[in-house]
């Protein structure tokens, strides 16, 4: 077992990330970096490219999702690619939140929440037994709806990441906070008082202090649901060119219900729509269509979205 | 649009002032106010007179023992006894006459035994019930939830708080006094009842507090790759800090004030026995048997050791609410 060595060239990029998520490994997640290294920086500018082209971080097959005995959302497949931005639109209550919270499985920390279908990241089915959830969740960050800063100072927000991963070294701490807060576009605003405590900035600091925390763990994947939706018009701006340099290095999946945000900063938007169940009054969430954002936006395919898009449902 | 309240809108200077001052109001409905605001100012007072008679009584005739500079220092006066106190005149003991009792030199006033063994108790229950009792509510709130497991001890602890004290004392007097014997009276003994009592008290107050802390916290925290008990002890405990001080000191206090579960497994000394192991005694052991014992001088040593477990727990009670602030505001 010792002997076992990620680095051996002979090893697929599957099986080192299997062992890394099911928790063998002590790699860090800088070390399992996507294989983005084939792609030239033309190709990343998004909108034009087909998303086949590029190597698929996830893959769904299927995925269906219950609460309890509700099924929330059914059969969603789809693929998500690196170095991309994709978004979310529906209208409320259609399952975005309950997908992308399958993407670093966050619903099992929800009583009752299931699983089924295929979700797999780089190849590996991430509800599979051997998948260690806290090592999927190092790997795929989150930023949430509200701002969820931690009643602590924003250093100390900012390194929490870092220090569960197991760095203790002040002065690499101070470099990944810096380095974090200089992504997240916080810097310069705060730099004079990392000491301060978090919950004294304004909404739309905190939100970039947030998204601050979930870069500061390197993570390949970060997922945000709706990130502007409690800010101005101003911070939202701030925010969406924060993604939009951010995605260089990360893949991003986004939920808004901003359809010009997601016209503005998306490669690919998924739409999602709900059908009545006919056992009951509870929805059923579903993908309607997925596409390259300006094909969606310009001719979508389906009447729904059409709809949708122009204001006249949901 | 002005002109259908014109009243209002033209209201300047002294008119404004009387409106808003209520003058506006019809006669019945200030009549009402003023009987309800009476009517309740009249209940706080009702509530509030046994207390400061109490407290009063308390001090009144407290004072002279704790003021006594050897209150604090000097070993009970032998007088505890009910053979001494009770067939005996005062005055032909020496001890002056009634009315100066607490006041005679011939006799020196001493607490000190039952301050120690106070202490030595409450510390001991603490040691004991608080971090088993914020252990189980981190387990009851972060892992069980509303399993049957959780919804069981969650029970439990209900029963357990409603439990009379003395069922405390009872039990480990059955299961900790009678197979030790002779030597199974100890502040540890009285340490154990006590716990028993504070144990459903913590358990509950903690589990309160963790239900205060967010959910979102623990999701940010889930977020980046940490276990639950790293996200319990790093961020969840931390924000409830305050909270689970406070009411872990309050179930302090109330532990300290208790008589019936100490007075069956603690035992008897009149002399300082700074041990877990050994008889010892209590204030509130001591407030029972000294007033059990009866005689003038004895009645003072009773009431001299209830100021002093006022003050105690005062003092606790201060702790408690400091400790909450400083949590806050930080
Ligand atoms: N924690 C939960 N427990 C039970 N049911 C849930 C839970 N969260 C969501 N649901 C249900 O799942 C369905 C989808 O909810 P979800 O939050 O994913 O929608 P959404 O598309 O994100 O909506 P919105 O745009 O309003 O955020 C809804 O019917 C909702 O009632
Ligand atoms: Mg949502």
């Amino acid at each position: 077992m010792t002997t076992y060595d990620h680095n051996d060239d002979t090893q697929t990029t599957t099986d080192s990330t299997a062992a890394a998520i099911s928790g063998e490994a002590v790699t860090m997640p800088m070390q399992l970096a996507p294989p983005s290294a084939g792609i030239d920086s033309a190709e990343r500018q998004g909108n034009a490219v087909e998303p086949e082209s590029l190597p698929k971080v996830f893959n769904l097959e299927e995925l269906q999702v219950y609460y309890g005995s509700h099924h929330a959302v059914r059969d969603v497949s789809m693929a998500v690619c690196a170095n991309q931005i994709t978004a979310f639109i529906g209208p409320s209550g259609c399952g975005k939140t309950t997908v992308l919270r399958c993407f670093n499985r966050m619903n099992d920390l929800i009583a009752g929440a299931r699983v089924e279908g295929l979700l797999a990241y780089h190849g590996v089915d991430l509800y599979s037994a051997e998948v260690n959830p806290v090592e999927v969740r190092r790997r795929i960050g989150m930023v949430f709806q509200k701002p969820n800063p931690f009643p602590k100072s924003i250093y100390e927000n900012v390194a929490y990441g870092p220090r569960i991963a197991g760095i203790k070294k002040k002065s690499e701490l101070d470099d990944i906070v810096e380095r974090s807060l200089v992504q997240a576009a916080l810097w310069e605003e705060v730099k004079n008082r990392l000491k301060a405590s978090a919950l004294g900035m304004s909404g739309g600091q905190q939100q970039r202090l947030c998204i601050a925390r979930a870069v500061a763990v390197s993570p390949e994947v970060i997922l945000m649901d709706e990130p502007c939706s409690a800010l101005d018009p101003i911070a939202t701006s701030r925010i969406e060119d924060l993604m939009l340099e951010l995605k260089s290095e990360f893949t991003i999946v986004i939920v808004t219900h901003n359809m010009q945000q997601a016209a503005r900063v998306s490669d690919v938007t998924a739409f999602y729509s709900t059908e009545v169940n006919p056992d009951g009054d509870l929805r059923t969430g579903l993908l309607v269509e997925m596409a390259p954002t300006v094909d969606i936006f310009s001719n979508p395919s389906d009447e729904l979205t059409e709809q949708y898009i122009s204001g006249r449902f949901g | 649009m002005s002109a259908t309240i014109p009243a209002r809108s033209t209201q300047t200077g002294p008119d404004m002032q009387e409106a808003l001052r209520g003058g506006t109001l019809s006669g019945g409905r200030k009549a009402k106010n003023h009987v309800a605001s009476g009517l309740m100012v009249l209940a706080f007072l009702a509530a509030a007179i046994p207390l400061v008679v109490m407290g009063a009584s308390v001090v009144s005739q407290g004072y002279r023992a704790v003021l006594s500079g050897s209150w604090w220092t000097q070993p009970i006066p032998e007088t505890g006894r009910s053979d001494l106190a009770n067939n005996q005149n005062l005055s032909d003991l020496g001890f002056g006459t009634p009315s100066d009792a607490g006041a005679s030199s011939s006799v020196v006033l001493g607490m000190a035994p039952a301050i120690v063994g106070t202490l030595l108790t409450v510390l001991g229950a603490a040691a004991l019930a608080i971090p088993l009792g914020i252990m189980g509510a981190v387990y009851l709130h972060e892992y069980g939830k509303n399993n049957w497991l959780a919804k069981f001890i969650r029970f439990m602890a209900d029963v357990m708080t409603g439990v009379p004290s003395v069922v405390m004392g009872v039990f480990i007097y059955t299961i900790w006094v009678l197979p030790r014997g002779v030597d199974g009276k100890s502040a540890w003994a009285a340490a154990l009842a006590l716990a028993c009592l504070m144990l459903p008290i913590v358990v509950r107050s903690t589990e309160e507090m963790l239900r205060l802390v967010p959910d979102n916290l623990r999701e940010a925290s889930a977020a980046l790759g940490t276990h639950t008990w790293k996200t319990t002890v790093k961020v969840v405990l931390p924000a409830a800090i305050a909270g689970i001080t406070s009411g872990s000191l309050l179930a302090v206090a109330r532990a300290a004030g208790e008589t019936a579960p100490v007075v069956f497994v603690i035992g008897f000394v009149t002399t300082v026995n700074a041990s877990f192991s050994g008889a010892n005694t209590t204030l509130s052991a001591q407030i029972y048997g000294q007033q059990q014992a009866g005689g003038v001088l004895a009645q003072d040593l009773a009431w001299g050791a209830a100021l002093t477990l006022v003050i105690i727990v005062l003092a606790l009670t201060l702790i408690a609410r400091r400790i909450s602030r400083r949590f806050e505001l930080s």
